[in-house]
């Protein structure tokens, strides 16, 4: 069959979703940012919520994902992002809100916004890339980065003795009464991102029918500050991420109603 | 209206007025000496009646972002706290003005700096007036000396946030936050619908309802030549409230010999002085700024003309007197009388200050 | 027996050349260009060995600049 004859639109099988924009993006080559836009926008899409998501941007490497996501944004301070979704889902209960926040951002600064909407049972959608490094800022230590591993910030690895241990923040807000459904997955393999898209896809229509707060990790690779290639970032967080941070649901129930305002 | 005569506290009163004004939210966290705000609203449950969320967040840093949230939603919504609290608020707050956002913060000040202590003070002009946090921008300023005006402050308050997009705060003192007096509570005013805040606030972040374009709320700007821009525009803000929002009261200016300017509610216990000093012949006027910024420099040089010396008594080391020299410029001895710490001046104390620095600076001889 | 035709269109100004697809793809269609570079300087993907596609879309699936479209037909 010639390539003509295959590439007609009634053959078409895959598309670039309608609300990620035309901007090409500012992030490296390979980002699993790229990948996590992608999602979000298939599932705001196929959930029919345009005009109804709001996302909370953070400060960090997806501090413009306002430029790519065709949905209302704020772009909040270094952590805060919870607290914006609270006040807005509150004061727009119809409406969907969710937060696009990196490792630094969500369990570092924004460790206690994070953990209170969460416990508050916010009707909001908490998503974290975690990379397990600030790339924006550089490639310093996070919360997440793994023991031995280097950052700017831990030029000879990082030592629990000295910056403490990795924080598995999907398992300490999945033992919070708000959260309905925590879950850690990647973006690595056609397989990851297929269910990684199910995650998203839960957890939002969780945030539309006032279920509690969704959480979901993103375990992501960033090859700048890793120095790795792409693909070789994919290996290396498959052989060394998923043995701290094993992916897969971690909590998934409803909360009882009226638990959350 | 006789029904709406109230004896309460100035915090009871600013939570009474966020609800009649059909504020839609309310994000605090309880410090002394302004919890009473957050307690009041508790205790009267608006979201059973105009709707209006209230919300005990996890820190003042929550609370400061929450109502940046809500602000850039569309919303009319405030916080409350005191000195210590109002630091942490600081970021946020450089964040809603640089995102052009209306919001109110009420700070009823107590006496720092550090912990320091829950008595009142008026120690955060400085960190009011002149930005308080990073970033050139200014708060529209409104300083209270009444329970009435803590009332009234709230409708003004949010009025002149949404005229100007720029958020304004209600800085109070633990002496006008606690006394209780008569107060007239405004009209219940219903709250906008989601309808009226989307004409009102076309900007809002609240959903691309209708297949709008999508609005953003970002107080970033990495193109120095935009940001730039943006800079020149707060400022053009800034110059038009200057010069349409002065606010200021005057009492026995036209003879005076000398003047003492004072805001809040020190100004109430310089009158007292002032109505005593009369009685002994000595002509004293008054000036209480109502904003504080913008600082209504031109009332003050009109008010000087006239006088021998300028006495600014405040609750603090010395702060407002920085603008009063401003306004005056050199043309009239100006000097300061205040007490720090959490004491607040007796009438007496101010009167032998002014004596002291002006009449009979040199009783020995 | 069915037979399975696929093609992959790659916007190559989006491409960063980031490999990712080469990878993903199991039929070895894809490959980055070895000389050629876009107007962003990125040797970008493009199908070396069309004829093999599948139309799987685990290509577009792990692509994070959104570059790739896929096209499909089972011929029966």
């Amino acid at each position: 069959m010639k390539r003509e004859d295959i590439i007609k639109p009634e053959n078409k099988v895959y598309s670039r979703p309608r609300l990620l924009d035309k901007n090409i993006m500012h992030y490296c080559p390979g980002c699993s940012h790229g990948v996590v836009h992608k999602l979000v926008a298939e599932v705001i899409e196929e959930l029919g919520l345009e005009d109804s998501a709001i996302g909370i941007a953070p400060v960090g490497c997806a501090v413009f994902a306002y430029n790519y996501i065709d949905c209302d944004w704020i772009e909040a301070a270094h952590g805060r992002a919870p607290a914006l979704a609270t006040a807005v889902n509150r004061l727009y209960p119809s409406k969907v809100v969710f937060t696009y926040q990196g490792d630094g951002d969500l369990a570092a600064i924004g460790s206690a916004e994070t953990i209170h909407a969460c416990t508050r049972g916010e009707n909001i959608v908490i998503i974290m890339i975690n990379n397990g490094i600030y790339g924006m800022t550089g490639g310093q230590m996070s919360p997440c980065t793994l023991e031995g591993a280097k950052t700017a910030t831990t030029p000879y690895g990082r030592r629990a003795d000295l910056n403490g241990f990795p924080l598995r923040v999907s398992n300490v807000v999945s033992l919070l009464d708000g959260t309905c459904y925590v879950t850690r997955q990647a973006v690595h393999t056609p397989a990851a991102v297929r269910k990684a898209k199910a995650a998203l896809k839960k957890a939002f229509t969780n945030a539309r029918d006032k279920k509690g707060t969704s959480f979901v990790e993103i375990v992501a690779t960033c090859s700048s500050g890793w120095k790795m290639t792409p693909d070789k970032s994919n290996k290396w967080m498959a052989e060394n991420m998923f043995a701290h941070y094993p992916l897969g649901d971690i909590k998934d129930t409803a909360i009882p109603a009226g638990t959350a305002q | 209206m006789k029904d709406d005569i109230k004896l309460m506290k100035g915090n009871e009163a600013i939570a009474h007025a966020a609800i009649r004004y059909g504020a839609d939210g309310y994000f605090g966290y309880p410090i002394t000496p302004q919890s009473e705000v957050l307690e009041t609203l508790e205790a009267l449950m608006p979201w059973e009646t105009t709707g209006m969320v209230v919300l005990q967040a996890e820190s003042e840093v929550a609370s400061i972002n929450m109502v940046y949230g809500g602000a850039a939603s569309g919303k009319a919504v405030m916080t409350s706290s005191s000195s210590p609290g109002v630091s942490l608020m600081q970021e946020g707050i450089s964040y809603l003005a640089a995102s052009e956002l209306p919001a109110l913060i009420v700070n009823v000040m107590r006496g720092g700096p550090g912990l320091g202590t829950i008595h009142p003070s008026q120690s955060d002009y400085f960190q009011a007036t002149k930005g308080g946090g990073h970033g050139d921008y200014h708060l529209i300023v409104l300083a209270p000396s009444t329970v009435q005006e803590m009332a009234d402050f709230v409708g003004l308050g949010f009025d002149l946030a949404f005229k100007y997009r720029t958020p304004a705060m209600i800085l109070a003192d633990g002496i006008v936050g606690q006394m209780m007096e008569k107060v007239v509570l405004p009209p219940q005013r219903p709250r906008r619908t989601d309808e009226e805040v989307r004409r009102q606030c076309p900007w809002a972040v609240n959903g691309r309802e209708g297949g709008r374009k999508r609005n953003v709320v970002t107080s970033l700007e990495l193109d120095s030549a935009m940001m730039e821009k943006n800079n020149e525009r707060f400022q053009r803000t800034y110059r038009e409230i200057e010069k349409n929002e002065v606010r200021y009261e005057a009492k026995y200016t036209e003879d005076a010999d000398y003047l003492i300017v004072a805001f809040g509610s020190i100004a109430r216990i310089c009158l007292k002085a002032i109505e005593e000093a009369r009685k002994e012949g000595i002509k004293i006027g008054l000036i209480r700024p109502i904003t504080l910024w913008p600082f209504p420099y031109e009332a003050i040089r009109e008010a000087a003309r006239n006088v021998k010396g300028i006495l600014c008594v405040e609750i603090n080391a010395g702060q407002m007197i920085e603008d009063v020299r401003l306004a005056v410029s050199d043309s009239v001895p100006v000097t300061h009388f205040g007490r720090m710490g959490g004491i607040v001046p007796n009438p007496q104390e101010v009167l032998d200050s002014l004596r002291k620095d002006f009449i009979n600076p040199n009783p020995q001889k | 027996m069915a037979k399975i035709h696929g093609a992959v269109t790659i916007e190559q100004e989006r491409c960063k050349g980031c490999d990712l697809c080469v990878v993903a793809c199991p039929c070895d269609v894809l490959a980055l260009q070895p000389k050629e570079v876009n107007d962003r300087g990125y040797h970008f993907a493009y199908p070396q060995n069309a004829e093999a596609c599948i139309g799987c879309a685990a290509c577009a699936l792990v692509c994070p600049d959104a570059c790739i479209e896929v096209y499909k037909v089972v011929e029966r």
